[in-house]
């Protein structure tokens, strides 16, 4: 089989209802069989060419495109398997709850005689290195698993393109290798061309031959061999948000020796249900200091920084908070709170910022736990612009929170819980999946609230950099 | 319980309906009780055990007594009265009508449930498309979202979690459940949405599909509705021939 060849002229995509097109005037040829990395700026419309590829842009309610885009000589959406998609998301990815229906499920679609699909679903299978039975349930799998059944899924297809967005950038370290090996492995052995988007460049340095920068508002602004590129275009590059390799990160700390210990966990075991997902810890969170948890996936780490927040109960052990911490509160223990009084004195930024939405306007959202503690307008409004103001989201006040992109809905995260400015702030994988300009932002923005604000900063994070800036102590979990 | 492992999942479902219309024509305690004791014969002979009936049907097992309660104390009064309190008036006619109920919900429940729960819905929507020949767009569909229920059951826990972390807890139950179940169902559509994108750029909604397993019929089937007809005939026979059919347009 050989890869599919693209070719752009003068193409542009404009969604329904936005004032500038995403994507305009790009001109692109990709030779069969090149493997592109697509770089570019948050919102320079990476996304958008990929699902355009993909023929899923939708039609003519969506948005208008203009120019010429072709894939294999035909309009991506004028031809079903022509070119394969995995998204973000793992959890988007799977669509059976088994995994070998969901690999099957796109050579049914493209009506591959049944005999066939097996032998396929296998090879694919084989290909990713999924080496699961084909009756287990989707459900059981780890984000790196699911992410390579979604590519089993595209390969069993055997489409001339495949096209990756963002892959890897929601899995820990071992899943992201386990993800990029088995997108090198699929693209030597099938020959097909390759388009990702990814953020992180040095991960798929070894699989890709060409990088492409995307210009914000249209074009290309650089093209050509990896190491040309990057060299030339580094720095641009970085302040734009991409992970350039060679080029740290880095935020300055201005540590005070540690105040008075807010929270106080005793032999501390968390868990669902009854049962304890780690070993007892000994921890205490101080005021100025940040505590870093990490360890390997399904450690616990989740569950104990939902507990240590007074969310979930403990399965043994104990927290409790100090007087510092507690005030006029009388329980002990935080999981035996009222929510107004938890909310001023323990903030938690979840995993996923969609499930912390609760309004229809960025604004509103970040008044919402304002209003229900009660506070004047007036305060209220002074409060909210100067969140807005401090996290770049005030020129995006009135729009949706749904609607904004991955770093800007963790920002917006984050500006909701400081609102009614708790001591203890739990950070839930903060810099998961984000870009480089997003993570700097966060990452100052939380040391400041350790190092200024004198504020307690618990963070849970996979992240080697989180650690070295923000690790003022570590606590590591194990496997139960 | 094998037995109806075997069977293809559109067959049970053909089965209830062939069922329960002419079980439904009727409320009197004879057919209802030859029907049950027939089913109990068929459990029993095919290795379905009281524990597997009692898992599936248990939400009939507190529905029969209540609305045999409800007819014992309102239905139409008639021949002797035992008791009245109220609007509540027990009579022989109610006595009876209660009995006839309370058999009669469970006769044409319990069989039902058993067959139909725990149905796999792969096995189900394979059944659906190709054997039921309903739309296969549909049907595909309806299976992906039901994949989708597990993941909305984390997320709610997640909104509940998050809810209370802002501090917005504080206000009723029913108005804290109704706003969560409103950020659960924007989070729903957005997965939906996303789901249609993942199903689209797999080829989904072409006009020919094929299937990787074939759903077909077989002998167990015609085994299973020659079964259901049987019982039926039976429990309506015994209660014609013991002269206690009691159809429902003459009345209650």
């Amino acid at each position: 089989m050989t890869g599919s060849r693209i070719r752009a002229r003068g193409w542009g995509w404009q969604h329904a209802g936005r004032p500038a097109p995403v994507l305009a005037g790009l001109d692109l040829d990709v030779e069969p069989g090149e493997r592109v990395l697509l770089l570019g700026p948050s919102g320079a419309g990476k996304s958008t060419l990929l699902a355009a590829l993909a023929g899923v842009l939708g039609g003519d309610e969506e948005g208008d495109e203009a120019g010429e885009l072709l894939v294999d000589g035909a309009h991506p959406s004028s031809r079903r398997g022509l070119a394969g998609l995995v998204l973000q998301d793992p959890q988007a990815n799977t669509i059976m709850s088994r995994v070998g229906d969901d690999v099957a499920f796109g050579c049914e679609n493209l009506a591959v005689p049944r005999e066939e699909i097996w032998s396929r679903v296998r090879a694919a299978l084989v290909a990713v290195g999924l080496d699961v039975d084909l009756d287990r349930s989707t459900a059981a799998l780890s984000g790196g698993q699911r992410q390579r059944l979604a590519l089993a899924g595209v390969i069993a297809m055997r489409p001339g393109l495949i096209l990756l967005d963002e892959p890897t950038a929601n899995l820990d370290p071992v899943g992201v290798v386990e993800v990029r090996d088995a997108v090198a492995r699929v693209a030597a052995d099938t020959g097909a061309t390759l388009v990702v988007v990814e953020h992180r460049v040095e991960t798929w340095l070894p699989v890709v031959d060409r990088v492409v920068v995307l210009a914000p508002g249209g074009g290309v602004a650089a093209d050509g061999s990896p190491h040309a590129v990057l060299e030339v275009h580094a720095e641009p590059l970085a302040a734009g948000g991409v992970w350039v390799p060679g080029l740290p990160v880095d935020v300055a700390r201005e540590r005070r020796a540690s105040g008075p210990a807010l929270l106080v966990a005793d032999g501390l075991r968390s868990g669902r249900a009854d049962e304890a997902v780690h070993e007892p810890v000994d921890v205490g969170v101080r005021a100025g200091e940040a505590l870093v948890v990490t360890g390997p996936n399904g450690a616990g780490k989740s569950t104990l920084a939902l507990t240590l927040a007074g969310l979930l109960p403990p399965v043994g052990g104990e927290v409790r908070a100090t007087s510092e911490l507690r005030g006029d509160v009388a329980a002990e223990a935080p999981v035996r709170w009222r929510p107004k009084q938890l909310a001023t004195r323990i903030g938690t930024v979840f995993q996923q910022p969609e499930h912390q939405f609760v309004a229809a306007r960025v604004r509103d959202e970040v008044a919402a736990g304002l209003r229900a503690l009660g506070r004047g307008d007036a305060e209220v409004r002074d409060r909210v612009d100067a969140l807005l103001a401090a996290l770049r989201l005030d020129h995006l006040a009135d729009v949706n929170p749904f609607t904004l992109s991955g770093g800007e809905q963790r920002r917006l995260s984050v500006a909701t819980v400081l609102a009614p400015a708790p001591r203890v702030m739990v950070l839930d994988e903060p810099t998961f999946g984000q870009d480089r300009r997003t993570w700097q932002e966060l990452v100052r923005l939380i040391a400041s609230l350790v190092d200024d604000d004198g504020c307690a900063v618990v963070a849970v994070t996979h992240d080697a950099d989180v650690e070295r800036v923000l690790g003022d102590r570590v606590l590591r979990l194990g496997a139960a | 319980m094998r037995a109806l492992e075997r069977v293809n999942p559109v067959t049970p479902i053909v089965a209830a309906v062939l069922y329960s219309i002419p079980m439904l024509l009727t409320i009197d305690v004879v057919t209802a009780a030859v029907a049950l004791a027939a089913w109990a014969i068929v459990f029993a002979s095919v290795g379905i055990g009281p524990r597997t009936v009692v898992r599936r049907s248990w939400p009939l097992l507190v529905a029969a007594p209540l609305s045999a309660v409800s007819m014992l104390l309102y239905a139409e009064p008639a021949g002797r009265i035992h008791a009245q309190i109220w609007l509540a008036v027990i009579s022989d006619r109610s006595i009876e009508l209660a009995l006839a109920i309370g058999l009669r919900v469970l006769a044409i429940g319990v069989p039902t449930l058993v067959a139909l729960v725990g149905v796999d819905p792969t096995r189900l929507a394979d059944g659906l498309a190709q054997v039921a020949r309903l739309p296969h767009r549909f049907v595909l569909a309806a299976l992906a979202g039901t994949r989708l229920f597990g993941v909305l059951g984390e997320d709610w826990r997640q909104i509940s979690l998050a809810r209370r972390a802002r501090g917005l807890g504080d206000t009723g139950v029913v108005r804290r459940s109704l706003q969560a179940a409103f950020a659960l169902l924007v989070v729903a559509l957005r997965r939906g949405g996303t789901l249609a994108t993942a199903m689209e750029a797999r080829g989904f909604g072409g006009p020919e599909r094929t299937w990787a397993r074939q759903s077909t019929l077989g002998w167990r089937d015609g085994v299973l509705v020659l079964l259901v007809v049987a019982v039926t005939a039976t429990a309506l026979g015994v209660s014609l021939a013991a002269g206690s059919f009691s159809p429902v347009w003459e009345g209650a």
